[in-house]
């Protein structure tokens, strides 16, 4: 028994060393330096205290609320939609509905700009229609539009995953005792979903939180945390404050997915 | 003859516009990567000018991803399939401890990993001009798809009935995990394996810190293309990105498709 638990030990002990070498310590470290700067510790105060900071907190709070919300709808429609109809041309339809899944932020980014950027389609189109160019890429909309973009694909797939498993018969005794397809879809099928919905929009949440490759593609002066500490560590060498900061949305970030995994219960670890 | 209510097609025209908005850019990227001049339209004509640009200025980008993405899978098989295995055999908390830290980095946005790592290790000798630093970032953040991916399968078959049936006639535990263990988790193994090279190769979030101007994979040399160059030649980097790209989403879709059950009644159509 001794020596499986040995044989087990050893199998495992790659992955913590490197786990703890490039991962822990340098976590460790990053909260250290953080409180390194001429406020000390008081750096990690600065996000609630000073004003710059908390408005660019309260922007970026607000994008990814923005973003969960307006994903989940679209790909909790969608997603339903397309796990209970079979019709000519639906694998196609969700093989592209799922495409971008991994598409880089940068890319992301300049999907933002095709679509709305200043030689962009919405542009092309608005001038020819209302006679005014619309250009909204490089500002927060362009942003919301990006993480939107990103975030559809993913959720479409745990939206599919989740409506698979429910239950047809509890919605057609809905039906049958006299609910209304609005009263069936708060009742019956959202309750359903949720699971699903709170892990998915838990991870939309944290990538529109984090990420950094769409907002540094569409404008450097979004106003949004991931772009302050970028600016923070390169233009102004304030690496204290940088550390401070990314450790800050680090833990936030983190706390958002890990409250959302006691909410949901077990199923979230399936689905993330 | 299945009847469709009005409700059907409000829906299907919803999720056709939800597709035209996420395939649309891409198409027309494409199309801008070959077109003379995009603002004049298709009518300028089309070329393989700027496709061309693109590989000569931008070619040692392409091999860096590419490079780093097959050392990124091989490091994170050799480090993700041992470590899913112990954690499928032993479903205890402290595993389940071990398993949660795991997929930190990819729950902490890539920013504060790379500001961590450059903290801790920028000025070790010549690890911070080196593309191996670039690697310990894309391994931390594609190691845990690799082991989900990996224990999902694992925890999914009976591995233990199978280890206990080799073991009984006399199999050794290396013999029981190359010629038991691995072969049976397959199916897991090439789903993370084709997560690890896509992430690896679209890696930005991290790599933008971590990279040098002589260490610049394809990802940044977008980053840089999108600032600077006209938007052909940033289109037609993207539709390099995609030609690379794009065969491995549709394996990874081909991968989580479930396997058909195979039965005298349907046709199998393999």
């Amino acid at each position: 028994m001794s020596r499986e638990q040995l044989t087990l030990f050893t199998l495992l002990l790659p992955a913590g060393i490197f786990f703890g070498a490039f991962f822990l310590l340098p976590m460790a470290r990053l909260l250290l330096v953080g409180g390194s700067g001429q406020t000390g510790f008081a750096a990690y105060a600065a996000i609630v205290t000073d004003a710059g900071y908390f408005s660019s907190l309260v922007s970026t709070l607000a994008l990814a609320a923005a973003t969960t919300v307006i994903t989940l709808v679209v790909s909790g429609i969608a997603g339903v939609f397309l796990q209970r109809n079979d019709f000519p041309g639906r694998p196609a339809l969700v093989a592209m509905l799922t495409l971008p899944l991994a598409f880089p932020g940068v890319v992301i980014g300049f999907m933002v700009i095709v679509l709305a950027g200043r030689q962009g389609l919405i542009g092309s189109l608005t001038l020819a229609l209302i006679n005014e160019k619309v250009v909204f890429a490089y500002s927060m909309a362009g942003l919301l539009m990006g993480y939107v973009y990103f975030s559809i694909p993913r959720t479409i797939l745990t939206v599919m995953a989740t409506a698979e498993k429910l239950d047809p018969r509890l919605e057609e005794a809905a039906r049958s005792l006299g609910a209304t397809p609005w009263q069936v879809v708060r009742d019956v099928i959202i309750p359903g979903l949720k699971p699903a919905l709170i892990s998915a929009g838990a991870i939309c949440f944290a990538t529109a939180m984090g990420a950094f490759g769409t907002a540094f593609t569409l404008a450097t002066r979004i106003n949004v945390l991931p772009m302050v500490i970028y600016t923070e560590f390169t233009l102004q060498a304030n690496i204290a404050m940088a550390a401070a900061l990314s450790f800050v949305l680090g833990a936030v970030t983190w706390l958002v997915l890990a409250l959302a995994r006691t909410a949901a219960g077990a199923s979230v670890a399936a689905a993330g | 003859m299945i009847r469709r209510g009005s409700l059907f097609f409000v829906q299907l025209a919803f999720a056709l516009v939800v597709c035209a908005f996420l395939i649309v850019p891409v198409l027309l990227s494409i199309l801008a990567g070959l077109t003379v001049n995009y603002q004049v339209g298709i009518s300028s004509g089309l070329t393989l000018r700027w496709v061309l640009e693109v590989w000569n200025g931008y070619r040692d980008t392409m091999l860096l991803s590419v490079g780093l993405a097959l050392a990124c899978l091989v490091v994170t098989l050799l480090l993700g399939v041992p470590a899913a295995y112990v954690l499928a055999r032993r479903q205890s908390r402290l595993t389940r401890f071990f398993e949660e830290l795991l997929v930190m980095p990819v729950a902490i946005p890539g920013l504060a990993t790379a500001l961590a790592l450059i903290v801790t290790y920028g000025s070790v000798g010549g690890l911070r001009t080196s593309w191996v630093f670039i690697l310990i970032g894309h391994v931390l953040f594609t190691l845990p798809f690799m082991v989900r991916s990996v224990l999902a399968v694992m925890l999914a078959i009976d591995l233990k009935t199978l280890e206990e049936g080799a073991a009984s006639l006399g199999a050794s535990f290396r013999r029981r995990f190359f010629d038991i263990v691995l072969p049976n988790c397959r199916s897991g193994i090439v789903a993370g394996s084709l997560m690890v090279l896509t992430l690896s190769i679209g890696e930005f979030n991290m790599t933008w810190l971590l990279h040098t101007p002589l260490n610049k994979t394809l990802p940044v040399g977008l980053a840089d293309a999108y600032a600077s160059l006209r938007f052909e030649i940033g289109s037609a980097y993207t539709l390099v990105f995609f030609i690379m790209i794009v065969p491995l989403l549709l394996a990874m879709q081909r991968a989580a498709r479930p396997r058909p059950v195979k039965s005298s009644i349907i046709k199998d159509e393999e």
